[in-house]
């Protein structure tokens, strides 16, 4: 086990360094400009080139990257071309509320959807079954920020019982920051609900058709102790799995839940990165991002063994 | 004023907790603002951004300042002598002014921000050229000796447009002017809190203590820099409809550029006031590329003239509100000193798409594809864009209308190739009305090839004239000269005039006393 995982996190090693490349040279083909962007409307050629130069852009491709990669080697994320901060201080100060927020919104997600694919799936055909597919359905098909405005509209500016936007510290009390997270979550755990219900719906009614189900049922065990101890466990491995990809899924979404409920994290540095070219910036965030998402396939996998005794690594 | 039930309960509360209540009073002397976008530098002589200068006013003080009358008038300067032949000023510092270290402001100071400014800013530069010497011959006196008189100097020092000249301690004015400096401290009545900044989420003011506002009453950016707030937070929102959402539920107090869209909606709350703050407003320009065809045929451009209708613009971009834009406008900002009539019977006059057509069938234009630029993320550029590109097409030409982002777009107005090799043909934006209130700063309007604004006219007839306004002796002479300026631009059409934007700005009635004429300022303003 412990070699399988010391592989792993080396295997990330080149993952990352494929990552780093392919989004540096990614960057550096897309159109756009920093200098461009900094020197302004007023700016002339001659600006424009001088402000390049001062930022070492007009050095040559593998110039630039070797020296990025040389400091990515040290740990060194790099400065932000705007704002002149450290970029591990400016990913610092934004992690918080994107992780705030992608773990409120799993632990909402994962406690509606798998009960609510269970029932389903134990009500196949009926109404409660139908109502869940729709559910599904809707939560897959209303776009996140459509979502966002509706529930801000409802929950803060007619009812007036939670705020519009805005992220409040974990460190200045629970209720303040919770306050600040139950509609997002919402809005952002909808694809997620959907999607994780669905796929309980269906592996567990692949399972509840298994014989030992059939057994169980003859043995005289309970409807509860067959749905969630029996099948629930044995179907646990895609559900997991889902959940694993649904990262991904969280991490685009959170853009657009951080702009809709102005939420300082890091998906809205992304995307304010992205739109002034602040090079070392989404650099360094895609490559926090791609870290994450290898780490948590990691946790899928080795979780697998939890749930199914067969798998050993 | 309606209370909410969230406030309310928050109330309730506060009454029974005393730390409760300080935080209560501590929240009525700060102000919520939200900002036109977000502040990524914190310099306003290395940036041009709108915001970066906005904080910039904030934090450091200027020389001389611009009043609601566009006058300049002494701000950090007690006065100052020009000697007889013009060519050296002595600018005096008032007494008892000091930077956020509590350091006294000195004249070396002053010299060294002077000489970083100059190397950025249109009018900076041409200080660059005109300056013999500047100098601080004692801790009060600035000396600036010129090769030539020049009376618009204290104007340039007190222009409020970017890049303004930001009194700066001389270790931070020493920083080289390609580079950003890193230590914000002013002299201004706002004191920036770095520590506390948060690039795309909050940037917190102070009110600086020890700042000695002038005597006289605040009047734009001259007189009493009076800050009544302790502290101004600025609350970046990306999204119009959150930000609107925001100042409804009372978390926000002011926003800075509410959507068109939402007026409506934010007029209908009783809590709210829309008010156009900036007064000078923002002049929207059609612009060409004169390098390649067809734009550098001044026919071609000429042809356009009978057929724009700067009501379609300003519709466009900033609704049908008619107190939100004016036209006609001519090359200068309307309601400025120098906005003059000659000629503009050009644009004000019936429209006549025909004869714009029949126009561009006698010019040199053979079919060639025009490449009109739009930034899609900046609405209002983005509207303006789109009624050109639709104009050109009736006019007859053969228009390709790429969508892209602002940072694209920027960055392809720097190329000076034929747009088969990825260069462009046209685009639209808008330029501060205070910069383009006269022709020293008024860039649309340069015509110096290869220095000149993208799209690189050469134009030497309104070069000339630019220098003649600079050596203006009075205001009835800048004005003649302006008026020839404006009959120049119908000849030769370096761009084209689409109307003033007036933009307007929301906030709580809570909040009075805001000042109007330009940029968003935040002294006079207070809680009622």
């Amino acid at each position: 086990m412990w070699a399988y995982i010391i592989r792993r996190v080396l295997a990330t090693i080149p993952v990352m360094a494929i990552v780093a490349l392919f989004v540096f040279s990614l960057l550096y083909l897309a159109p756009g400009d920093p200098a461009a962007v900094i020197a302004g409307d007023q700016a002339t050629p001659a600006d424009v080139e001088r402000i390049r130069a001062s930022l070492g852009l007009d050095r040559p491709y593998l110039v630039r990257f070797g020296a990025w990669a040389w400091d990515i080697a040290r740990g060194d994320l790099g400065t932000s071309i705007f704002t002149n901060l450290p970029v591990s201080t400016m990913i610092q100060q934004r992690i918080e509320p994107t992780l705030s927020l992608m773990v409120v919104t799993l632990i909402l997600a994962v406690s509606i959807a798998v009960p609510m694919g269970v029932i389903a799936a134990w009500k196949q055909g009926t109404t409660i079954d139908r109502l869940v597919m729709a559910f599904a359905v809707l939560g897959f098909s209303v776009p996140v920020f459509v979502v966002g405005y509706v529930l801000a509209y409802v929950f803060a500016l007619e009812l007036d019982w939670l705020p519009v936007q805005g992220y409040t510290p974990f460190s200045n009390g629970f209720f303040p920051w919770i306050e600040n997270l139950i509609l997002p979550a919402i809005a952002l755990g909808g694809v997620y609900i959907a999607l994780i219900a669905r796929i309980t719906r269906a592996t567990m009614l692949e399972v509840l058709s298994q014989d030992y189900i059939r057994t169980a049922r003859a043995k005289g065990a309970g409807q509860r102790s067959i749905l969630f101890i029996h099948a629930l466990k044995n179907a646990a491995v895609p559900i997991v799995t889902v959940i694993g990809i649904g990262v991904a899924l969280l991490i685009g979404g959170a853009v657009v839940t951080e702009s809709v409920f102005a939420i300082p994290g890091l998906g809205r540095l992304t995307v304010d990165a992205i739109l002034r070219r602040d090079y070392p910036v989404i650099q360094g965030v895609i490559l926090l991002f791609s870290f994450v998402y290898v780490l948590v396939n990691l946790l899928i996998d080795l979780s697998y063994t939890f749930f199914d005794p067969r798998i050993r690594y | 004023m309606n209370i909410s039930r969230r406030a309310s309960l928050g109330g309730a509360a506060t009454l029974l907790a005393a730390p409760g209540l300080a935080s209560a009073q501590a929240a009525a002397r700060t102000l919520r603002f939200i900002p036109q976008s977000n502040l990524a530098s914190i310099d306003p002589v290395w940036s041009t951004a709108v915001v970066v200068r906005n904080h910039g006013l904030m934090v450091y003080d200027l020389l001389y300042g611009l009043g609601a009358d566009y006058q300049v008038r002494p701000q950090m300067a007690e006065g100052h002598e020009v000697s007889t032949d013009g060519l050296t000023w002595d600018i005096r510092l008032r007494e008892g002014l000091k930077f956020h270290d509590n350091e006294p402001v000195r004249a070396r100071d002053c010299v060294a921000s002077i000489l970083r400014w100059s190397k950025r800013d249109v009018l900076g530069s041409r200080l660059d050229a005109l300056g013999e010497e500047v100098s601080a011959p004692d801790d009060r006196t600035i000396r600036i000796r010129l090769k030539k008189p020049w009376p618009g100097l204290a104007w340039a020092l007190g222009k409020p447009s970017a890049n303004i000249c930001a009194i700066m301690p001389e270790r931070v004015a020493r920083t080289d002017p390609f580079t950003q400096i890193t230590d914000p401290t002013g002299s201004g009545p706002f004191r920036f809190r770095r520590d506390l900044f948060r690039p795309g989420d909050v940037a917190i003011y102070e009110r600086f203590e020890a700042y000695v506002p002038r005597s006289e009453p605040t009047d734009f950016l001259s007189g009493a820099k009076q800050a009544h707030f302790d502290r101004v937070e600025w609350r970046i929102m990306p999204d119009p409809a959150t930000a609107g959402a925001a100042l409804q539920n009372n978390e926000a107090d002011w926003w800075e550029t509410p959507l068109p869209d939402l007026l409506p909606l934010l007029r209908r709350n009783r809590d709210i006031e829309i008010g156009v703050v900036n007064t000078a407003g923002n002049l929207g320009v059609l612009r060409f590329n004169f390098l390649h065809p067809p734009f550098n045929d001044v026919a071609v451009r000429r042809a356009l003239l009978p057929a724009v209708n700067q009501r379609d613009f300003m519709d466009a971009a900033i609704g049908t509100d008619t107190a939100l834009s004016v036209v006609p406008a001519g090359v200068f900002t309307p309601g400025t000193p120098l906005a003059n009539d000659a000629g503009l019977e050009i644009l004000s006059g019936p429209r006549n798409l025909e004869a714009a057509r029949a126009a561009l069938r006698a010019s040199s234009y053979a079919g060639q594809r025009v490449v009109m630029m739009s930034a899609t993320d900046l609405p209002v550029l983005q509207n303006l864009a789109e009624v050109a590109a639709d104009l050109l097409r009736r006019v007859g030409f053969n228009v390709d209308f790429p969508a892209m982002d602002w940072g694209t777009q920027i960055q392809r107005r720097t190329s000076r190739a034929p747009v088969e090799q990825g260069g462009w043909s046209a685009f639209c934006t808008t330029w501060e009305g205070l910069d383009v209130s006269v022709p020293g700063s008024h860039q649309p309007l340069r015509g110096n090839g290869a220095q000149a604004w993208s799209g690189w006219p050469t134009m030497p007839r309104l070069e000339t004239l630019r220098e003649q306004w600079f050596d203006a002796p009075d205001q009835a002479a800048a004005r003649g000269i302006a008026e020839e300026i404006q009959r120049v631009a119908w000849d030769e059409v370096p761009f084209i005039p689409l109307g003033l934007v007036r933009p307007p700005q929301a906030w709580r009635r809570s909040i009075t006393g805001v000042v109007r004429g330009g940029s968003s300022l935040f002294w006079g303003v207070r809680r009622a």
